[in-house]
């Protein structure tokens, strides 16, 4: 394409690009795993803390995990984990479950929650996750 | 200068005990709440979410302690970074005190440590580990006090979490300092 069509090209692409369409940008898990820092107080990928692991996260009905203890109000939630009710649940995990022991105001921000979501996502598909082969 | 930089451990430590504001800080904590009777009273019907809001916080300050002690038995730490450890731990420990304090005066029962804890310990190789293991564990602490700042019914409950959300703070910029980092990273927590 000659040079000088570039610009005008440029110009085009960037009018067809709507406010809408940037306030929706893609998850960014990278940016995920900044904030999941802020879970650390409580929880782990890999190990039950405070909180229980978030391995085996997605697909996981909530109150699932074997020996946590986890409160009455999470056991009998009825939650399968998926990206709309993690959503749900970081928004105010105490309107969602009230009487969790999550007790955190939670993520206020739209585009927090998905790009954690999103590290979730990937953290649960990557080698952190994966169960350790036995020997023999 | 930091106490890091300091020529021997002895003056690390000097320097450090001597700019710490540990006992304030503790100190005032503790007369926020203590010796309160109106405490039960006040916290009203919010009382059983405010009783579920400390032991949760009893649970990840008991872990902090278990984590300190990992740290400082690991024989990784040099003597300037094993006193701040063990002064750290030491605020965790009034923290538990004060909150499970709170807990028993609203009439629930406090949250207790766990026979075991689950540690990264095959991670902890140097005293740059266990720096970095402890600052994330800080940070995690500052943004689980400021997520539970709003929710307490009891106003003096939310006051107290905020001057134990301070520590953490300060305990997670010396720590982030430590490492090589800047020390305060934003002009606000999240």
């Amino acid at each position: 394409m000659p040079r000088r069509h570039l610009v005008p090209a440029a110009l085009i692409a960037l009018a067809t690009v709507s406010p809408a369409m940037v306030a929706h940008a893609a998850p960014d898990a990278a940016r995920g795993q900044q904030l999941y820092a802020r879970c650390a107080a409580c929880h782990a990928l890999t190990f039950d803390r405070v909180g229980p692991r978030h391995c085996g996260l997605l697909g996981r009905r909530a109150g699932s995990v074997p020996d946590f203890g986890y409160s009455p109000a999470m056991k009998r939630s009825g939650i399968v984990w998926d990206e709309a009710t993690l959503d749900q649940f970081l928004t105010k995990p105490l309107r969602m479950v009230p009487g969790s022991s999550m007790t955190y105001a939670g993520v206020p921000l739209a585009a927090d929650r998905a790009d954690l979501i999103a590290y979730l996502k990937s953290a649960n598909r990557g080698a952190a996750c994966q169960p350790v082969p036995m020997n023999g | 200068m930091s106490f890091f930089q300091m020529p021997t451990p002895g003056a690390a430590r000097r320097l450090f005990l001597g700019r710490s504001g540990g006992l304030m800080l503790s100190g005032a904590a503790v007369a926020l709440l203590a010796g309160n009777d109106a405490l039960a009273a006040k916290a009203g019907g919010g009382k059983a979410a405010d009783i579920q809001i400390l032991n949760t916080a009893i649970g990840a300050e008991l872990e902090a302690i278990a984590a300190y002690q990992l740290g400082a038995e690991s024989k990784l730490l040099s003597k300037p970074v094993l006193d701040l450890a063990l002064a750290f731990q030491s605020h965790h420990k009034e923290h538990v005190t004060l909150l499970s304090g709170t807990v028993v005066k609203l009439g629930g029962k406090a949250a207790e440590a766990k026979a075991k804890y689950n540690f990264p310990v095959d991670q902890l190789k140097a005293e740059l580990d266990v720096l970095k293991f402890a600052a994330s564990l800080e940070q995690g602490a500052v943004s689980a006090y400021l997520g539970a700042v709003p929710l307490f019914g009891n106003r003096d409950l939310a006051r107290a979490a905020a001057s134990i959300l301070g520590d953490e703070a300060m305990h997670w910029a010396i720590l982030r300092q430590a490492i090589g980092e800047v020390p305060v990273p934003s002009a606000f927590m999240s």
